[in-house]
């Protein structure tokens, strides 16, 4: 397969950045898009070229070090995967093909397509935990969980911190990852305690960090590659309200 | 030649530990403030570790090549913590779990490590539990259990088919807290390049700024490494691509012993390889040969065809068929130890009866487990590998069998340390995958989450105090000594030299050149010839590395290519040193198969006379031979036997 991709080059934070445009030949359509991108730097730096800087690492789709902003769409056209999971099948031979970063105030371009995601970060160190120190656990079935609260804990759990929710939010709202955090731990009994806490220093975070508000568009759910539901933002605004009322 | 002290405590086995931690140096709370560890990784060893140090009251710095700890490459195990609770009521205790990692580690792993992991398993579910994590449970709430390879048990914890991102990130929450707190300083996208010793101890770092370039220092008390595993080596391998083991490597050259680096894990069930600009193999969990069948066609002419692409799988009747496992280890048939389940493969492709267009892959067949419990049951157990199978080759596992092929996944070698978890340079600790000590010649499924969680939340804790006990009167240390201009212009210097070739071949060539002829030669079967061979290749491929290599960019700024040299020129000295080491143990033992010592029945035959050691290595120079250290295995508790696994 043949394609024409224009990337978003930027050499460092402070680069006004522009888009290039490169053509790539005899791609196999079994290759994931990051190796397209291998192939892609192999040659530009045969031909003494700076090759394109992006993020990645397991390319397993559970790392969330990968995630371009292709086509408009955050990861890409395929549903239900990160970057690195994305095949070139999915796209039609000849097609022209758009790359940019994640683009959103909290997250700087460091350079090219890698933007610097530490916010996500700083808002967990402020209480996304449970805080028990190591040696005073009871005995892990003391507590009896029913299956479907694990399950439903499970399923806000399961966000790998790769910003495509930011990145598809029109407001850069952090929302959707705040609130899987705030969820996955106030849905457990041993979370419960520190729930209140929680969920008022980790939404001052967010907000200190310059993420947008949430205006309930739906697009961070469309678009991320775990399938994290807008109902766990739901359930952080009545959390977030109760604590507040608690005041 | 240097006396290699394992420090195993007196005692009988089940006190060993005990009597340790009873009787250990301790350093007080007041004291504690005044001592700093470098911790380095934040997998779930060196996460887990910082966190639990942190917590203790130490000053921590915590270093990964990463934008965040949280994408360490534990996050991407999937089957399961070992752990011997015992909720099953099925017959399990710590003892038997010790027996199990022995006798699955083929017997070429210390007793007292092996039995002190099999003891704290259960307090490390009690404290994941504790963190928050959500794993897999039963109508009634309480805690399931599944089984895995090398166990007639279950004693496997899981959540779906992410446990290691739970519990990595159950570590990253109690990092984060400690961050907060300011106990624990978190330094990212920084690539960890020298130890700095002082009179002898290990006392600091040498770090790149990936994103600025810039040559850092750190000092300490001490220093901690949990880098993980060098599966890399091979190029293509499960790992992920940032996987390195630069810092294990150098620290090696500065006088850490380096041990049994020939014991590597090809895991049995990878998706197979489809075309030579693949980056990476992906790993589907072993917990699905608790409901897959592997097979292959009984007739040549069979997989013939499906090699041509004439017939698919489901026009093959079962008669056809040939469950080769089961076949030929009915005791435990497809559940028998990944270096055994890799082999049997590897057995059937070279005989001409592999299933796809390379000839090399099995099917993993889930119609009969379908038929019986249902798709929505398999599809609850397994949904997100299936997916994720389906993702990668476009075909849909729910109706036709996956195909699969054993891929470079774990390395059970490491460097050697002792019972504390000490190397052989005096305040460097090493924990988790990038140790030698508690897997022998093979790793069983669900024991790596164990051990790195053992080590960083429940060991080093323990071990690391003993040895700062004799610290606390050390003052902290400037980083501007000459120990420190002495590392940092060795960091320096490599990297001008890196720059300086200015060849015409990318970094990538000379590390897919070096996968191929370890996977050929020290791969899943290895010989003398090919072993003498590799050795003499891989020379090459460094000579050529360092007079052809091409780095575009310049240093003082963000360059992936320049980060990937330096692990690459690395990779190709432990490569060779992995070779050396194959090369010298003239016996068959867990993922470690010399052809020339074989049963009749082609199963891995060990030599306990003359190779129950661990083989530490040593040093000596650029351009010199490494030399050879034995720390001889005594077994008090197990009679040595051949493994029999039918």
């Amino acid at each position: 397969m043949n394609f024409t991709l224009k990337i978003w080059r930027q050499a460092n934070p402070t680069d006004k950045g522009r888009f290039e445009t490169y053509y790539i030949e005899n791609i196999s359509p079994d290759a994931s898009f990051l190796e397209m991108l291998d192939i892609l730097n192999d040659k530009l730096i045969r031909e003494g070229k700076d090759p394109v800087a992006f993020d990645h690492d397991c390319r397993e789709g559970i790392c969330g070090c990968c995630g371009l902003y292709i086509n408009g769409r955050p990861h890409g056209p395929d549903e239900d995967v990160t970057t690195c999971q994305l095949h070139m099948r999915k796209f039609k031979d000849g097609d022209t093909i758009v790359i940019e970063p994640w683009r959103a105030a909290a997250f700087p371009v460091i350079k090219d397509l890698i933007v610097d995601r530490s916010a996500f970060d700083k808002i967990l160190q402020e209480g996304g935990y449970i805080s028990v120190n190591v040696g005073s656990a009871p005995d892990a079935n003391s507590i009896p969980i029913p299956p479907e609260v694990a399950e439903e804990a499970f399923d806000a759990a399961a966000c790998i911190g790769c910003g495509a929710c930011v990145a598809a939010c029109k407001n850069s709202s952090a929302m959707l990852f705040v609130a899987a955090k705030v969820s996955h731990l106030a849905l457990l009994p041993q979370g419960r305690i520190e729930a209140a806490k929680r969920v008022k220093a980790m939404i001052a975070k967010m907000d200190e960090l310059g993420f947008g508000s949430c205006t309930n568009t739906g697009a961070c759910e469309a678009e991320c590659p775990k399938n994290i539901s807008i109902a766990h933002i739901a359930r952080l605004n009545r959390e977030f309200l109760s604590a507040k009322l608690k005041e | 030649m240097i006396e290699l002290n394992s420090k195993i405590p007196e005692g009988s086995i089940d006190k060993k530990w005990s009597n340790f931690k009873s009787t250990c140096k301790l350093v007080s709370p007041a004291n504690k403030t005044k001592l700093d560890i470098i911790v380095v990784g934040t997998g779930l060893a060196g996460a887990s570790a910082a966190a639990a140090l942190g917590e203790l009251g130490y000053n921590v710095k915590v270093f990964c090549y990463q934008d965040s700890p949280r994408r360490a490459h534990s996050i991407a195990a999937q089957g399961g913590i070992n752990a011997a609770k015992n909720y099953q009521n099925d017959g399990d205790s710590i003892y038997r779990l010790f027996l199990d990692t022995l006798k699955g580690g083929d017997f070429r792993s210390r007793e007292a490590n092996v039995y002190r992991l099999a003891e704290i398993s259960g307090q490390i579910i009690d404290h994941c539990v504790a963190q928050g994590i959500p794993f897999a449970r039963d109508y009634a709430g309480y805690l399931d259990n599944r089984s895995f390879g090398g166990a007639q048990v279950s004693r496997t914890f899981y959540a779906r088919g992410q446990t290691g991102q739970q519990l990595l990130l159950g570590a990253y929450a109690s990092l984060n807290r400690q961050i907060k707190e300011g106990k624990v300083t978190l330094y990212t996208r920084r690539d960890v390049l020298n130890i700095v010793i002082v009179n002898g101890r290990a006392r600091g770092i040498i770090a790149r700024n990936l994103v600025t370039g810039e040559i850092e220092r750190y000092s300490a008390h001490a220093v901690v490494l949990a880098t993980g595993g060098y599966g890399n080596v091979f190029y293509l391998s499960t790992n992920a691509k940032g996987s390195n083991a630069t810092v294990i490597w150098q620290a090696y050259k500065k006088g850490a012993f380096f041990a049994n680096p020939c014991f590597t894990q090809i895991h049995p069930t990878c998706i197979p390889v489809h075309g030579d600009y693949q980056s990476k193999l992906t790993l589907m969990s072993e917990s699905l040969r608790n409901d897959g069948r592997i097979w292959v066609p009984k007739k040549l002419e069979d997989a013939k065809k499906l090699q041509r692409g004439e017939i698919t799988a489901n026009q093959i009747p079962d008669e056809d068929r040939d469950y080769y496992l089961e076949r030929r280890y009915p005791a435990f048939g497809n559940l028998v130890p990944r270096d055994i389940a890799s082999r049997a493969a590897k057995e059937r492709c070279d005989a001409g009866y592999g299933v796809n267009n390379t000839g090399l892959a099995v099917f993993l067949d889930f119609s009969d487990a379908i038929k019986k419990h249902g798709k929505e049951v398999i599809e609850k157990k397994y949904g997100n590998l299936f997916q994720m199978y389906e993702k990668i080759t476009n075909q849909n596992p729910y109706e036709t069998p996956m195909m699969i092929y054993p891929a470079v996944h774990y390395t059970m070698g490491g460097l050697w340390v002792d019972y504390h978890l000490m190397t052989t340079i005096p305040g460097l600790f090493a924990i988790g995958e990038c140790n030698f000590s508690d897997h022998g010649a093979n790793r069983l499924g669900a024991s790596a989450l164990m051990q790195g969680l053992a080590d960083g939340y429940f060991i080093l804790p323990y071990t690391i105090g003993n040895y700062l006990a004799d610290m606390v009167k050390e003052p902290r240390i400037d980083t501007k000594t000459q120990e420190f201009d002495q590392a940092a212009s060795e960091v320096e210097q490599r990297i001008e030299k890196l720059m300086s070739v200015n060849g015409h071949e990318p970094v990538d060539y000379f590390h897919k050149k070096l996968g191929k002829i370890m996977w050929d030669n020290v791969g899943m079967s290895r010989n003398e010839k090919g072993l003498i061979d590799a050795v003499k290749i891989i020379k090459e491929i460094k000579e050529e590395f360092w007079k052809n290599v091409k780095i575009p960019g310049k240093t003082n700024e963000y360059n992936a290519e320049l980060e990937k040299a330096g692990r690459v020129a690395d990779f190709i000295e432990l490569g060779e040193l992995i070779a050396i080491d194959a090369l010298h143990r003239k016996e068959s033992c867990g993922g470690h198969f010399r052809e020339e010592s074989q049963t009749e029945d082609g199963e891995a035959k060990r030599n306990d006379e003359e190779f129950a050691y661990v083989a530490a290595w040593e040093f000596k120079g650029d351009d010199k031979e490494p030399v050879l250290h034995k720390e001889n295995l005594i077994f008090n508790e197990v009679k040595l036997v051949q493994r029999n696994y039918k």
